[in-house]
Protein backbone atom coordinates (compact mmCIF):
# COMPACT_ATOMS: atom_id res chain seq x y z
CA UNK A 1 0.00 0.00 0.00
CA UNK A 2 1.57 3.53 -1.29
CA UNK A 3 -0.05 4.82 2.04
CA UNK A 4 2.33 3.15 4.58
CA UNK A 5 5.06 5.15 6.27
CA UNK A 6 3.24 8.20 5.16
CA UNK A 7 2.29 8.59 8.82
CA UNK A 8 -1.19 8.95 8.38
CA UNK A 9 -1.72 5.44 10.07
CA UNK A 10 -0.74 6.01 13.22
CA UNK A 11 -3.80 6.66 14.86
CA UNK A 12 -7.21 6.07 14.87
CA UNK A 13 -8.14 9.57 15.41
CA UNK A 14 -5.96 10.64 12.00
CA UNK A 15 -7.08 10.96 8.46
CA UNK A 16 -5.04 10.60 5.34
CA UNK A 17 -5.68 13.68 2.81
CA UNK A 18 -7.78 11.78 0.69
CA UNK A 19 -10.04 10.88 3.57
CA UNK A 20 -9.73 7.85 5.02
CA UNK A 21 -9.14 6.29 8.75
CA UNK A 22 -6.33 3.57 7.59
CA UNK A 23 -6.56 1.88 11.47
CA UNK A 24 -9.91 1.10 10.37
CA UNK A 25 -8.83 -0.53 7.03
CA UNK A 26 -6.12 -2.22 9.09
CA UNK A 27 -9.18 -3.67 11.16
CA UNK A 28 -10.65 -4.71 8.37
CA UNK A 29 -7.46 -6.81 7.17
CA UNK A 30 -7.64 -8.60 10.91
CA UNK A 31 -11.32 -9.56 9.65
CA UNK A 32 -10.08 -10.74 6.48
CA UNK A 33 -7.07 -12.85 8.07
CA UNK A 34 -9.96 -14.93 10.05
CA UNK A 35 -11.83 -18.58 9.03
CA UNK A 36 -15.27 -17.38 7.27
CA UNK A 37 -18.26 -17.14 9.29
CA UNK A 38 -21.66 -17.12 7.83
CA UNK A 39 -24.86 -16.16 8.06
CA UNK A 40 -28.14 -16.84 6.42
CA UNK A 41 -31.78 -15.47 7.23
CA UNK A 42 -34.79 -17.56 5.56
CA UNK A 43 -38.39 -16.35 6.12
CA UNK A 44 -38.86 -18.20 9.53
CA UNK A 45 -35.13 -18.34 10.93
CA UNK A 46 -31.14 -17.65 11.03
CA UNK A 47 -29.05 -20.14 10.23
CA UNK A 48 -25.23 -19.10 11.50
CA UNK A 49 -21.96 -21.35 10.56
CA UNK A 50 -18.56 -20.64 11.24
CA UNK A 51 -15.19 -22.26 9.69
CA UNK A 52 -13.22 -22.66 12.91
CA UNK A 53 -9.37 -23.09 11.92
CA UNK A 54 -7.73 -25.56 14.67
CA UNK A 55 -4.26 -23.70 15.06
CA UNK A 56 -3.01 -26.78 17.02
CA UNK A 57 -3.81 -30.53 17.55
CA UNK A 58 -4.27 -29.67 21.62
CA UNK A 59 -7.16 -27.82 21.33
CA UNK A 60 -9.72 -29.91 22.58
CA UNK A 61 -12.18 -30.05 20.28
CA UNK A 62 -15.05 -27.30 20.84
CA UNK A 63 -12.80 -24.99 22.46
CA UNK A 64 -12.86 -20.92 21.54
CA UNK A 65 -16.34 -20.98 20.51
CA UNK A 66 -16.66 -18.38 17.42
CA UNK A 67 -20.39 -18.45 17.65
CA UNK A 68 -21.74 -16.98 21.13
CA UNK A 69 -25.32 -16.99 22.41
CA UNK A 70 -26.23 -12.96 23.38
CA UNK A 71 -29.86 -13.71 24.46
CA UNK A 72 -32.64 -16.06 24.38
CA UNK A 73 -33.26 -15.19 20.64
CA UNK A 74 -30.28 -13.58 19.74
CA UNK A 75 -26.97 -14.94 18.31
CA UNK A 76 -23.31 -13.68 17.22
CA UNK A 77 -21.28 -14.89 14.82
CA UNK A 78 -17.51 -13.51 14.92
CA UNK A 79 -15.15 -13.23 12.16
CA UNK A 80 -11.55 -11.54 13.24
CA UNK A 81 -9.72 -11.63 16.24
CA UNK A 82 -11.13 -14.06 18.82
CA UNK A 83 -10.66 -11.92 21.74
CA UNK A 84 -12.13 -8.96 20.48
CA UNK A 85 -15.01 -10.86 19.56
CA UNK A 86 -15.95 -12.15 23.17
CA UNK A 87 -15.43 -8.36 24.13
CA UNK A 88 -17.99 -7.42 21.25
CA UNK A 89 -20.27 -10.20 22.55
CA UNK A 90 -20.15 -9.39 26.32
CA UNK A 91 -20.54 -5.82 25.26
CA UNK A 92 -24.06 -6.95 22.92
CA UNK A 93 -25.41 -9.01 26.30
CA UNK A 94 -25.09 -6.28 28.75
CA UNK A 95 -26.77 -3.72 25.98
CA UNK A 96 -29.35 -6.28 25.43
CA UNK A 97 -29.86 -6.82 29.27
CA UNK A 98 -30.19 -3.89 28.93
CA UNK A 99 -32.71 -3.07 26.32
CA UNK A 100 -34.63 -6.13 27.84
CA UNK A 101 -35.04 -4.13 31.68
CA UNK A 102 -35.99 -0.99 29.86
CA UNK A 103 -38.74 -2.70 27.58
CA UNK A 104 -38.91 -6.08 27.06
CA UNK A 105 -37.41 -8.33 24.87
CA UNK A 106 -35.01 -6.67 22.65
CA UNK A 107 -35.12 -6.20 19.00
CA UNK A 108 -32.44 -7.66 16.98
CA UNK A 109 -31.78 -4.17 15.06
CA UNK A 110 -31.70 -2.05 18.60
CA UNK A 111 -28.67 -4.81 19.70
CA UNK A 112 -27.06 -4.30 16.61
CA UNK A 113 -27.22 -0.56 16.78
CA UNK A 114 -26.06 -0.35 20.15
CA UNK A 115 -22.96 -2.26 18.89
CA UNK A 116 -22.34 -0.69 16.19
CA UNK A 117 -22.45 2.73 17.93
CA UNK A 118 -19.60 0.88 20.60
CA UNK A 119 -17.62 -0.12 17.78
CA UNK A 120 -17.24 3.30 16.25
CA UNK A 121 -16.48 4.97 19.36
CA UNK A 122 -13.32 3.16 18.68
CA UNK A 123 -12.29 4.95 15.71
CA UNK A 124 -12.39 8.49 17.16
CA UNK A 125 -9.33 8.03 19.43
CA UNK A 126 -5.93 8.19 19.32
CA UNK A 127 -5.44 6.18 22.68
CA UNK A 128 -7.59 2.91 21.10
CA UNK A 129 -7.64 0.55 18.20
CA UNK A 130 -11.03 -0.51 16.51
CA UNK A 131 -12.01 -4.02 16.83
CA UNK A 132 -10.30 -5.88 15.30
CA UNK A 133 -13.94 -8.09 14.46
CA UNK A 134 -16.73 -7.91 12.09
CA UNK A 135 -19.60 -8.93 14.45
CA UNK A 136 -22.65 -11.13 12.21
CA UNK A 137 -25.32 -10.94 14.79
CA UNK A 138 -29.07 -12.13 13.89
CA UNK A 139 -31.92 -13.89 15.83
CA UNK A 140 -35.85 -13.54 15.99
CA UNK A 141 -38.00 -10.92 17.29
CA UNK A 142 -41.25 -9.92 17.18
CA UNK A 143 -40.83 -8.62 13.58
CA UNK A 144 -39.82 -12.04 12.18
CA UNK A 145 -36.06 -13.03 11.72
CA UNK A 146 -33.35 -10.60 11.42
CA UNK A 147 -29.61 -10.73 10.71
CA UNK A 148 -26.76 -7.51 10.87
CA UNK A 149 -23.42 -7.24 10.13
CA UNK A 150 -21.44 -4.95 12.78
CA UNK A 151 -17.68 -4.04 10.89
CA UNK A 152 -14.62 -2.52 12.82
CA UNK A 153 -15.54 1.04 11.54
CA UNK A 154 -19.16 0.54 13.26
CA UNK A 155 -21.87 0.43 10.65
CA UNK A 156 -24.19 -2.04 10.52
CA UNK A 157 -26.49 -3.04 7.84
CA UNK A 158 -29.07 -5.68 7.64
CA UNK A 159 -28.54 -8.66 5.40
CA UNK A 160 -30.11 -11.71 3.80
CA UNK A 161 -27.24 -13.97 3.89
CA UNK A 162 -23.73 -12.42 5.21
CA UNK A 163 -20.34 -13.53 4.91
CA UNK A 164 -17.37 -12.22 6.69
CA UNK A 165 -13.71 -13.55 6.91
CA UNK A 166 -11.16 -15.59 4.40
CA UNK A 167 -13.57 -16.85 2.17
CA UNK A 168 -16.20 -14.25 2.43
CA UNK A 169 -16.10 -13.38 -1.32
CA UNK A 170 -16.55 -16.79 -2.61
CA UNK A 171 -19.29 -17.43 0.19
CA UNK A 172 -20.93 -14.20 -0.85
CA UNK A 173 -21.09 -15.61 -4.50
CA UNK A 174 -22.56 -18.62 -3.25
CA UNK A 175 -25.20 -17.00 -0.83
CA UNK A 176 -26.53 -14.76 -3.66
CA UNK A 177 -27.33 -17.96 -5.32
CA UNK A 178 -29.95 -18.63 -2.60
CA UNK A 179 -33.73 -17.59 -2.28
CA UNK A 180 -33.86 -16.81 1.03
CA UNK A 181 -37.75 -16.57 0.56
CA UNK A 182 -38.16 -19.88 -0.06
CA UNK A 183 -36.08 -21.85 1.86
CA UNK A 184 -36.99 -23.40 5.28
CA UNK A 185 -34.18 -23.14 8.47
CA UNK A 186 -33.40 -26.80 8.32
CA UNK A 187 -32.50 -26.47 4.43
CA UNK A 188 -30.83 -23.39 5.15
CA UNK A 189 -28.59 -25.50 7.70
CA UNK A 190 -27.61 -27.91 4.89
CA UNK A 191 -26.33 -24.38 2.62
CA UNK A 192 -24.98 -23.03 5.45
CA UNK A 193 -22.63 -26.60 5.91
CA UNK A 194 -21.83 -26.83 2.37
CA UNK A 195 -21.02 -23.12 1.75
CA UNK A 196 -18.47 -23.23 4.45
CA UNK A 197 -17.01 -26.63 3.43
CA UNK A 198 -16.53 -25.17 -0.21
CA UNK A 199 -15.10 -21.90 1.25
CA UNK A 200 -12.34 -23.99 3.02
CA UNK A 201 -9.06 -23.89 0.96
CA UNK A 202 -7.55 -27.15 2.40
CA UNK A 203 -3.92 -26.12 0.60
CA UNK A 204 -3.45 -23.32 3.35
CA UNK A 205 -5.21 -24.40 6.14
CA UNK A 206 -5.17 -28.30 6.92
CA UNK A 207 -7.60 -28.68 10.19
CA UNK A 208 -10.86 -27.03 10.60
CA UNK A 209 -14.35 -27.51 12.78
CA UNK A 210 -17.45 -26.62 11.63
CA UNK A 211 -19.50 -24.90 14.48
CA UNK A 212 -23.86 -24.16 13.34
CA UNK A 213 -25.74 -22.47 15.87
CA UNK A 214 -29.73 -21.55 14.58
CA UNK A 215 -33.18 -19.97 15.51
CA UNK A 216 -36.52 -20.65 14.22
CA UNK A 217 -39.87 -22.89 14.90
CA UNK A 218 -37.19 -26.18 15.29
CA UNK A 219 -35.63 -24.66 17.76
CA UNK A 220 -38.57 -23.53 19.71
CA UNK A 221 -37.57 -19.93 18.67
CA UNK A 222 -34.08 -20.07 21.18
CA UNK A 223 -31.08 -19.53 19.52
CA UNK A 224 -29.26 -22.77 19.88
CA UNK A 225 -26.33 -24.95 18.46
CA UNK A 226 -27.68 -27.15 15.39
CA UNK A 227 -28.40 -30.77 17.11
CA UNK A 228 -25.97 -33.06 16.68
CA UNK A 229 -28.15 -35.52 14.70
CA UNK A 230 -29.04 -32.43 11.88
CA UNK A 231 -25.61 -30.93 12.20
CA UNK A 232 -23.79 -34.63 11.26
CA UNK A 233 -25.67 -34.91 8.32
CA UNK A 234 -25.67 -31.86 7.46
CA UNK A 235 -21.42 -32.27 7.44
CA UNK A 236 -21.51 -35.31 5.91
CA UNK A 237 -23.47 -34.42 3.15
CA UNK A 238 -21.31 -31.23 2.63
CA UNK A 239 -18.49 -33.31 2.34
CA UNK A 240 -19.97 -35.66 -0.46
CA UNK A 241 -21.07 -32.92 -2.06
CA UNK A 242 -18.06 -31.21 -2.23
CA UNK A 243 -16.14 -34.43 -3.18
CA UNK A 244 -18.33 -35.14 -6.54
CA UNK A 245 -17.56 -31.74 -7.57
CA UNK A 246 -13.95 -32.11 -7.00
CA UNK B 1 -20.69 21.86 27.73
CA UNK B 2 -20.93 23.95 30.83
CA UNK B 3 -22.97 27.21 30.03
CA UNK B 4 -22.32 28.97 33.47
CA UNK B 5 -19.84 31.48 33.49
CA UNK B 6 -19.20 31.44 36.79
CA UNK B 7 -18.12 28.14 36.45
CA UNK B 8 -15.08 28.38 34.59
CA UNK B 9 -13.02 29.44 36.83
CA UNK B 10 -9.95 31.81 36.83
CA UNK B 11 -8.70 32.13 33.59
CA UNK B 12 -5.70 29.84 33.11
CA UNK B 13 -1.96 31.23 33.90
CA UNK B 14 1.12 29.77 31.76
CA UNK B 15 3.31 30.33 34.56
CA UNK B 16 1.74 28.08 37.16
CA UNK B 17 -0.21 25.76 34.51
CA UNK B 18 1.24 24.91 31.58
CA UNK B 19 -0.63 21.98 30.48
CA UNK B 20 -4.18 23.39 32.29
CA UNK B 21 -4.37 20.49 34.40
CA UNK B 22 -5.36 22.37 37.37
CA UNK B 23 -8.08 23.25 38.46
CA UNK B 24 -9.35 19.44 38.73
CA UNK B 25 -12.60 18.55 36.40
CA UNK B 26 -14.95 19.51 39.02
CA UNK B 27 -17.90 21.77 39.48
CA UNK B 28 -20.42 22.91 41.22
CA UNK B 29 -23.39 21.19 40.42
CA UNK B 30 -26.63 23.39 38.70
CA UNK B 31 -28.23 20.40 37.82
CA UNK B 32 -31.72 19.60 39.57
CA UNK B 33 -32.11 18.75 43.02
CA UNK B 34 -33.97 15.56 44.30
CA UNK B 35 -35.45 17.49 47.54
CA UNK B 36 -36.36 14.42 49.09
CA UNK B 37 -33.14 12.31 48.86
CA UNK B 38 -32.79 12.74 52.51
CA UNK B 39 -36.02 11.53 53.23
CA UNK B 40 -36.68 8.15 52.30
CA UNK B 41 -39.28 5.71 53.15
CA UNK B 42 -38.91 2.18 53.09
CA UNK B 43 -42.00 -0.43 52.50
CA UNK B 44 -43.44 -0.76 55.76
CA UNK B 45 -46.87 -3.43 54.40
CA UNK B 46 -47.21 -5.20 51.29
CA UNK B 47 -50.20 -3.67 49.21
CA UNK B 48 -51.66 -5.98 46.91
CA UNK B 49 -51.16 -9.86 48.58
CA UNK B 50 -51.61 -13.11 47.60
CA UNK B 51 -52.22 -15.65 50.72
CA UNK B 52 -50.72 -19.56 51.45
CA UNK B 53 -49.18 -21.17 49.26
CA UNK B 54 -48.78 -25.44 49.75
CA UNK B 55 -46.33 -28.01 48.85
CA UNK B 56 -45.55 -31.61 48.90
CA UNK B 57 -42.91 -34.12 47.86
CA UNK B 58 -44.19 -37.20 46.62
CA UNK B 59 -43.07 -39.95 44.53
CA UNK B 60 -42.03 -38.44 41.10
CA UNK B 61 -41.02 -35.10 42.65
CA UNK B 62 -42.86 -32.23 44.28
CA UNK B 63 -46.47 -30.75 43.98
CA UNK B 64 -47.56 -27.25 44.97
CA UNK B 65 -51.06 -25.41 44.72
CA UNK B 66 -51.62 -21.78 45.29
CA UNK B 67 -54.84 -20.06 44.86
CA UNK B 68 -55.53 -17.15 42.16
CA UNK B 69 -56.57 -14.35 43.98
CA UNK B 70 -54.52 -10.93 44.79
CA UNK B 71 -55.91 -9.05 47.58
CA UNK B 72 -55.81 -5.34 47.66
CA UNK B 73 -56.27 -5.33 52.16
CA UNK B 74 -59.76 -7.37 52.45
CA UNK B 75 -60.91 -6.68 48.89
CA UNK B 76 -60.87 -9.63 46.71
CA UNK B 77 -59.02 -7.13 43.67
CA UNK B 78 -57.34 -9.45 41.03
CA UNK B 79 -59.16 -13.32 40.69
CA UNK B 80 -56.70 -14.37 38.11
CA UNK B 81 -53.64 -14.19 39.17
CA UNK B 82 -50.98 -16.97 38.65
CA UNK B 83 -49.02 -17.40 41.28
CA UNK B 84 -46.92 -20.47 40.52
CA UNK B 85 -44.13 -19.53 38.38
CA UNK B 86 -41.74 -21.66 36.78
CA UNK B 87 -37.76 -20.81 36.67
CA UNK B 88 -35.51 -22.37 34.02
CA UNK B 89 -36.10 -26.40 33.61
CA UNK B 90 -36.49 -27.74 37.08
CA UNK B 91 -38.07 -25.25 39.50
CA UNK B 92 -41.23 -24.03 40.40
CA UNK B 93 -41.58 -20.82 42.61
CA UNK B 94 -44.81 -20.08 44.76
CA UNK B 95 -45.40 -16.75 46.24
CA UNK B 96 -47.26 -15.23 49.05
CA UNK B 97 -47.16 -11.24 50.48
CA UNK B 98 -46.69 -8.59 47.84
CA UNK B 99 -47.47 -9.49 44.47
CA UNK B 100 -45.05 -6.74 43.04
CA UNK B 101 -42.63 -7.99 44.72
CA UNK B 102 -43.23 -11.52 43.24
CA UNK B 103 -43.00 -9.56 39.73
CA UNK B 104 -39.48 -8.22 40.43
CA UNK B 105 -38.16 -11.50 41.68
CA UNK B 106 -39.56 -13.12 38.69
CA UNK B 107 -37.60 -10.28 36.50
CA UNK B 108 -34.77 -10.32 38.48
CA UNK B 109 -34.38 -14.14 38.33
CA UNK B 110 -35.32 -14.41 34.36
CA UNK B 111 -32.10 -12.29 33.89
CA UNK B 112 -30.02 -14.49 35.87
CA UNK B 113 -31.42 -17.42 34.18
CA UNK B 114 -29.97 -15.32 30.49
CA UNK B 115 -26.96 -14.54 32.13
CA UNK B 116 -25.77 -17.92 34.08
CA UNK B 117 -27.88 -20.42 32.07
CA UNK B 118 -28.91 -19.55 28.14
CA UNK B 119 -25.71 -17.27 26.95
CA UNK B 120 -23.35 -19.26 29.03
CA UNK B 121 -24.75 -22.91 26.85
CA UNK B 122 -22.43 -24.97 28.92
CA UNK B 123 -24.32 -27.95 29.92
CA UNK B 124 -25.32 -26.28 33.35
CA UNK B 125 -28.06 -25.38 34.52
CA UNK B 126 -29.78 -24.03 37.54
CA UNK B 127 -31.68 -25.74 39.90
CA UNK B 128 -34.62 -25.59 42.53
CA UNK B 129 -31.34 -25.44 45.26
CA UNK B 130 -29.76 -22.90 43.81
CA UNK B 131 -32.59 -20.67 43.04
CA UNK B 132 -33.48 -21.52 46.50
CA UNK B 133 -29.66 -20.10 47.87
CA UNK B 134 -29.92 -17.52 45.24
CA UNK B 135 -33.24 -16.11 46.83
CA UNK B 136 -31.88 -16.44 50.72
CA UNK B 137 -29.20 -14.02 49.95
CA UNK B 138 -32.00 -11.72 47.90
CA UNK B 139 -34.24 -11.53 50.68
CA UNK B 140 -31.92 -11.56 53.44
CA UNK B 141 -29.56 -8.46 51.50
CA UNK B 142 -32.99 -6.81 51.16
CA UNK B 143 -34.20 -7.30 54.97
CA UNK B 144 -30.58 -5.77 56.23
CA UNK B 145 -31.13 -2.80 53.91
CA UNK B 146 -34.37 -2.34 56.19
CA UNK B 147 -36.05 -3.02 52.36
CA UNK B 148 -37.52 -6.22 52.34
CA UNK B 149 -39.05 -8.12 49.55
CA UNK B 150 -42.21 -8.88 51.08
CA UNK B 151 -42.95 -12.09 50.05
CA UNK B 152 -42.84 -15.78 51.64
CA UNK B 153 -41.57 -18.40 48.47
CA UNK B 154 -41.72 -21.52 48.30
CA UNK B 155 -39.00 -23.23 45.84
CA UNK B 156 -40.07 -27.11 44.95
CA UNK B 157 -38.09 -28.90 42.14
CA UNK B 158 -36.61 -32.07 40.93
CA UNK B 159 -33.05 -31.91 39.57
CA UNK B 160 -30.48 -34.82 38.58
CA UNK B 161 -33.44 -37.31 40.35
CA UNK B 162 -33.29 -35.79 43.55
CA UNK B 163 -36.18 -33.18 44.79
CA UNK B 164 -36.01 -30.21 46.44
CA UNK B 165 -38.47 -28.21 48.71
CA UNK B 166 -37.51 -25.53 50.38
CA UNK B 167 -38.82 -22.10 52.11
CA UNK B 168 -37.64 -18.51 51.95
CA UNK B 169 -39.78 -15.32 53.35
CA UNK B 170 -39.29 -11.82 53.75
CA UNK B 171 -36.56 -12.29 56.85
CA UNK B 172 -33.79 -14.50 54.82
CA UNK B 173 -35.33 -17.04 57.35
CA UNK B 174 -35.07 -20.52 55.22
CA UNK B 175 -35.70 -23.74 55.72
CA UNK B 176 -36.07 -27.28 53.93
CA UNK B 177 -39.23 -30.33 54.90
CA UNK B 178 -41.19 -32.57 52.96
CA UNK B 179 -44.39 -30.62 53.84
CA UNK B 180 -44.40 -26.99 53.46
CA UNK B 181 -47.08 -23.82 53.59
CA UNK B 182 -46.78 -20.12 53.78
CA UNK B 183 -49.20 -17.72 55.05
CA UNK B 184 -52.19 -18.31 56.98
CA UNK B 185 -51.65 -22.22 55.74
CA UNK B 186 -48.33 -22.58 57.64
CA UNK B 187 -51.21 -22.68 60.88
CA UNK B 188 -54.66 -24.27 58.92
CA UNK B 189 -53.05 -26.38 56.42
CA UNK B 190 -48.99 -27.14 57.65
CA UNK B 191 -50.88 -29.89 60.05
CA UNK B 192 -52.98 -31.61 57.46
CA UNK B 193 -50.01 -32.16 55.14
CA UNK B 194 -47.78 -33.12 57.91
CA UNK B 195 -50.37 -35.97 58.97
CA UNK B 196 -51.17 -37.11 55.72
CA UNK B 197 -47.39 -37.78 54.90
CA UNK B 198 -46.53 -38.93 58.75
CA UNK B 199 -49.07 -41.51 58.38
CA UNK B 200 -46.36 -43.11 55.85
CA UNK B 201 -43.54 -42.69 58.26
CA UNK B 202 -40.31 -43.62 56.72
CA UNK B 203 -42.09 -44.63 53.47
CA UNK B 204 -42.83 -40.71 52.20
CA UNK B 205 -42.08 -41.72 48.62
CA UNK B 206 -44.98 -44.20 48.06
CA UNK B 207 -47.32 -41.33 47.98
CA UNK B 208 -48.64 -41.30 44.12
CA UNK B 209 -49.42 -38.11 42.56
CA UNK B 210 -53.11 -38.98 42.53
CA UNK B 211 -52.88 -39.20 46.43
CA UNK B 212 -50.93 -36.15 46.36
CA UNK B 213 -53.27 -33.91 44.52
CA UNK B 214 -56.05 -35.63 46.94
CA UNK B 215 -53.92 -33.89 50.14
CA UNK B 216 -53.58 -30.67 48.43
CA UNK B 217 -57.36 -30.32 47.07
CA UNK B 218 -58.08 -31.13 50.92
CA UNK B 219 -56.19 -28.36 52.67
CA UNK B 220 -56.85 -25.98 49.74
CA UNK B 221 -60.75 -26.64 50.61
CA UNK B 222 -59.92 -26.24 54.61
CA UNK B 223 -58.14 -23.30 53.92
CA UNK B 224 -60.89 -21.76 51.53
CA UNK B 225 -63.31 -22.26 54.39
CA UNK B 226 -61.17 -20.62 57.40
CA UNK B 227 -59.18 -18.19 55.20
CA UNK B 228 -60.86 -15.05 55.20
CA UNK B 229 -58.35 -13.57 52.07
CA UNK B 230 -58.63 -16.65 49.79
CA UNK B 231 -60.40 -17.86 47.14
CA UNK B 232 -62.11 -20.92 45.28
CA UNK B 233 -60.14 -20.87 42.65
CA UNK B 234 -56.59 -22.45 42.43
CA UNK B 235 -53.62 -24.49 40.52
CA UNK B 236 -51.61 -27.26 41.23
CA UNK B 237 -48.23 -27.29 39.85
CA UNK B 238 -45.91 -30.63 39.56
CA UNK B 239 -42.38 -30.92 39.41
CA UNK B 240 -40.70 -34.29 38.10
CA UNK B 241 -37.82 -35.88 36.44
CA UNK B 242 -39.72 -35.18 32.97
CA UNK B 243 -40.38 -31.12 33.42
CA UNK B 244 -42.53 -28.82 35.37
CA UNK B 245 -46.49 -28.39 34.52
CA UNK B 246 -48.45 -25.66 36.14
CA UNK B 247 -52.33 -26.62 35.69
CA UNK B 248 -54.94 -23.89 34.51
CA UNK B 249 -57.03 -23.07 37.19
CA UNK B 250 -59.53 -25.35 39.10
CA UNK B 251 -62.92 -24.69 40.98
CA UNK B 252 -63.13 -25.72 44.54
CA UNK B 253 -66.35 -27.61 45.16
CA UNK B 254 -67.60 -26.48 48.74
CA UNK B 255 -70.60 -27.19 50.93
CA UNK B 256 -72.34 -24.69 52.47
CA UNK B 257 -75.45 -26.07 53.56
CA UNK B 258 -74.89 -26.41 57.26
CA UNK B 259 -74.52 -22.62 57.21
CA UNK B 260 -78.50 -22.77 58.12
CA UNK B 261 -78.03 -24.15 61.42
CA UNK B 262 -75.17 -21.86 62.51
CA UNK B 263 -76.69 -20.27 65.35
CA UNK B 264 -75.07 -16.88 67.07
CA UNK B 265 -73.87 -14.51 64.53
CA UNK B 266 -75.83 -11.56 62.30
CA UNK B 267 -79.54 -11.02 63.10
CA UNK B 268 -81.45 -14.74 63.36
CA UNK B 269 -84.38 -14.63 66.00
CA UNK B 270 -84.20 -18.40 66.69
Amino acid sequence: MSSIATGYDLSASTYSPDGRVFQVEYANKAVENSGTAIAIRVKDGVVFAVEKVVTSKLLVPGANRRIQIIDRHIGMAMAGFLADGRHLAARARDEASNLRELYGPPTIRSVADRLGLYAQAYTLYSSVRPFGCSAIIGGYDKDGPALYCVEPSGVSYGYNGAAAGKGRTLAKNELEKLKFSELSTREAVYEAARIIHLVHDDAKEKDFELEMSWIGQESNFRFVPVPDDLFKDADQKARDALENFD
Amino acid sequence: MDHFPTNWGRPRNDLNDAYNTYPLHQRPYNGPKDTFADGVQRTQQPIVTGTSVLAIKYKDGVMMAADTLASYGSLARFKDIQRLHPVGSHTVLGAGGDMSDFQYIQTSLDTLLIEEEITQNDGHSLGPSEIHEYLKFLMYGRRSKFDPLWNSIIVGGVKDGRSFLGYVDLLGVTYEAKTLATGYGAYIAQPLLRDAVEEREGQENSITEEEARKILETSMRVLFYRDARSLNKYQVATITAAGISISESQHLSTEWSFAEGIRGYGAQTQ
